[in-house]
């Protein structure tokens, strides 16, 4: 390295690659991994979250939890955000999480269709 | 590809010498069998400073803490939390939340972190030692890129200067002053020397950060010999810290590679490079002239000053010595600038300090303090205070060269002026807490017998007189002291100090110098009424049974190895022939009754 802003590259790079030890992100987005959370597809649903978060630099923290007691709605994907407001998206795959992370995170719009309201289900 | 879990498992030595190397392969194979490997990558790290909770694994982003984790418990952490999300209470470190009462598992609200101010410990724990690119992620290196393209030599020295930073190895002395001595050498060949040699018993502060963080020290270094116009440092570090030896030579081939060590670093016209020396792990070698003496491959004995190593060090050039910890804390300063560090600690003593905590403490391990907090902080909030409810007698810092403390001072705020004028010093970061079952004498004969084996022999005082000061010591301790012995070794305890050449000989009656006027009657007990309060040295002892409380059942006897309990079961109670006793304990230990007593 020749000089102060190849550094500061390596240096931006790196920190993709770490920041997410601090969990100190704007957003959490916590799956449900139990068993039934697994068996319904959750870990694509996880791997996906965690990939496309660190793709496009979304302030988002990524964990799993055990179940979350609505089993026939896994994969369940539960957002909190700032304010510590929480939204809960109920059968989650792949393509969804995508799309929760662009609408949700990128524009800060809930997507309402895919939350535990939309789904029928009275808790 | 992205993981979503980092599994750090504690990789010092502390952890290592019990099994964390075994651990952490244990959760490669078990990620591996779980299919993980993707989403879950495995990463040695340095010292979390609980040491005495080790090995310690912690899992982010979810900021878990397991400890006293065992290879066995692997696989339920990696089947439990790693696949389903579930983390294994039962190894989590807690604390119980002094209001509420109840136990509290958040990083933030456990005591032993949360007085703690980490700056020069900033990366251990945090990073993969082994791994540049995650030091260079914390900002590393930025520092020193910083210097090269905007500051001139005098701009670091004056932002050190101004920082207030003093050096952490003992002395105190103001580290930009030194910089500047040597700085203000006419130009020509100087050198950069990092002190690792770390010997005051107990302590471990300096490894401990070699071992997490070796860039940080590699980069101060260079800012070093930016600042003074050397080129080449070396690092003196002791053969008996093997791991970390190997991080250093590892940081120092992957900086080379990078371009930050070697020819015009960063495009400047800097050029650094760095050497590792080892020691063999003699106390008088981190001494600094005796450790430049050592690295010119002569004999480690210390030289009188001046000349100062800042005029004429490692052969005959001006150098600059510097402590681990010293170093550490200059990268920091320069990337958040001098007011930001100066504004942390006390008026004279600015920055935090890392204390090596241990003895008679529920919590030893390693801590970092502003200057300015309480010795009562940290021994009871941070070190949870003397384990088994025992009485708390004294803290000792400094090691070899310091003295006690007694809970008189538990309030005074600690820093380098403090403590002196409580009669003890900050030392290089050594403190031991001792309670009730400490013997103080002993503690002051544990230290003069160090000092007897380190005495490199140059002068008479340092070398004859601390033998006689042990065998006084001795004498106390086995009931042939008397007021004389007494008088004679504060008399002869001055002498050593007024006349030896090196640090060594003059400090090396602190400890007896300090504990003779604090713990005076605990003496006076030893040579007048030749007894051990604290029950420790043995020759002052005698072990009895008392007649009445004697139920004849011969456990005693049984257990006595010299034979000297005689009586007979059920009828004639038990007695000790004093004579043939040696004092094991075995007989109190077996009595059910609490019929043996010892006075
Ligand atoms: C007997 C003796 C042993 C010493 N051992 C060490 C040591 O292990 N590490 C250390 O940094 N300084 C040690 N010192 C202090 C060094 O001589 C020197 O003052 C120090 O390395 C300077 O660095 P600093 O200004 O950054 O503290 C010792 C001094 C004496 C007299
Ligand atoms: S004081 Fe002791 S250690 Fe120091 S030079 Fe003299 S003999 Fe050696
Ligand atoms: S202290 Fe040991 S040697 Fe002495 S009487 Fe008891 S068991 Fe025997
Ligand atoms: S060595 Fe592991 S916590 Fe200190």
């Amino acid at each position: 390295m020749k000089s102060l802003s190849d550094l500061q590259r390596i240096r931006d790079e790196a920190k993709k690659r770490v920041s997410m030890r601090e969990g100190n992100q704007e957003y959490r987005i916590v799956v449900g991994m139990a068993t039934c959370g697994i068996a319904a597809g959750a870990r694509p649903v996880l791997t996906t979250l965690v990939e496309e978060a660190a793709k496009n630099n979304y302030p988002v923290t990524v964990t799993q939890t055990g179940c979350i007691g609505m089993c026939t709605l896994e994969p369940i994907v539960e957002v909190f955000g700032p304010q510590g407001d929480k939204t809960t998206y109920v059968l989650v795959d792949s393509k969804k999480a995508v799309e929760i992370l662009e609408e949700h995170i990128g524009k800060g719009k809930v997507k309402s269709e895919y939350t535990v309201g939309a789904s029928g289900v009275a808790l | 590809m992205m993981e979503r879990v980092h599994v750090l498992v504690c990789a010092g030595t502390g952890c290592t010498s019990s099994q964390s190397d075994v651990i952490v392969e244990k959760f490669r194979s078990y990620v591996r069998q779980f299919d993980l490997q993707e989403e879950v990558k495995v990463i040695k790290t340095g010292c979390f400073g609980l040491c005495q909770k080790g090995p310690i694994v912690a899992i982010h982003p979810d900021k878990t803490f397991y400890c006293h984790v065992t290879p066995a418990d692997v696989e339920e952490i990696v089947v439990e939390h790693l696949y389903k999300g579930r983390p294994v209470k039962r190894l989590e470190l807690s604390d119980i939340d002094e209001e509420t009462k109840e136990k509290v598992f958040d990083i933030d609200k456990i005591r032993f972190y949360a007085k703690q101010m980490r700056i020069a410990l900033k990366n251990c724990g945090v990073i993969n030692p082994e791994d540049i690119d995650e030091y260079i992620a914390q900002d590393g290196y930025m520092a020193l890129g910083k210097v090269l393209e905007s500051m001139s030599p005098q701009q670091v020295i004056d932002e050190i200067k101004k920082s207030g930073l003093r050096g952490r190895g003992g002395g105190g002395f103001p580290t930009g002053l030194k910089w500047q001595f040597a700085a203000n050498q006419p130009k020509g060949q100087k050198y950069v020397i990092c002190n690792a040699d770390e010997g005051d018993p107990g302590a471990f502060m300096d490894r401990s950060i070699l071992e997490g963080d070796p860039h940080a020290v590699l980069e101060a270094m260079s800012i070093a010999g930016y600042a003074i116009g050397a080129n080449h440092g070396y690092v003196y570090i002791r053969a008996e810290y093997p791991i970390a030896v190997e991080r250093l030579e590892i940081a120092i081939g992957q900086a080379k590679n990078y371009g930050l060590l070697g020819k015009k670093i960063l495009g400047s016209k800097f050029d650094f490079d760095i050497e590792i020396r080892l020691g063999a792990g003699a106390f008088v070698c981190g001494e600094e002239t005796a450790l430049i003496a050592s690295i010119e491959g002569k004999r480690g004995m210390p030289m009188p000053k001046p000349p100062f190593p800042a005029i004429s060090g490692v052969w005959g050039k001006p150098t600059i010595i510097n402590n681990v910890e010293t170093f550490a804390n200059v990268p920091i300063i320069l990337l958040k600038g001098s007011d930001w560090f100066a504004s942390i600690g006390t008026e004279k003593s600015k920055g935090t300090k890392v204390f090596a905590l241990g003895g008679k403490i529920v919590n030893t391990g390693l801590v970092e303090i502003p200057m300015g907090t309480t010795l009562r902080e940290v021994i009871y909030e941070i070190g949870g205070g003397c384990p088994g409810n025992k009485n708390f007698k004294a803290v000792q810092t400094g090691g070899p060269s310091g003295g006690c403390l007694t809970e008189n001072d538990l309030d005074t705020p600690i820093d380098f002026d403090s403590l002196v004028a409580l009669g003890s010093m900050m030392g290089s970061g050594g403190m031991i807490v001792l309670d009730e079952d400490n013997c103080i004498v002993d503690v002051a004969r544990f230290y003069m017998d160090f000092i007897v084996d380190e005495s490199c022999g140059k002068c008479t005082p340092c070398r004859v007189g601390t033998k006689r000061l042990l065998e006084m010591l001795n004498d106390v301790c086995e009931g042939r002291g008397s007021l004389q012995t007494l008088h004679d070794m504060e008399d002869l305890a001055h002498k050593i100090k007024d006349t030896s050449l090196c640090g060594l000989g003059q400090t090396a009656p602190n400890p007896v110098l300090s504990t003779l006027r604090l713990f005076r009657d605990e003496y006076l007990a030893h040579v007048v009424k030749k007894k051990c309060p604290s029950g420790v040295c043995k020759s002052l002892l005698t072990y009895s049974i008392i007649t009445d409380k004697c139920r004849k059942c011969s456990l005693c006897a049984k257990q006595c190895p010299t034979g000297a309990i005689s009586g007979v079961p059920g009828k004639e109670p038990y007695v000790i022939d004093a004579s043939k006793c040696i004092k094991c304990g075995a007989c109190m230990t077996a009595c059910r009754f609490d019929a043996v007593v010892r006075v």
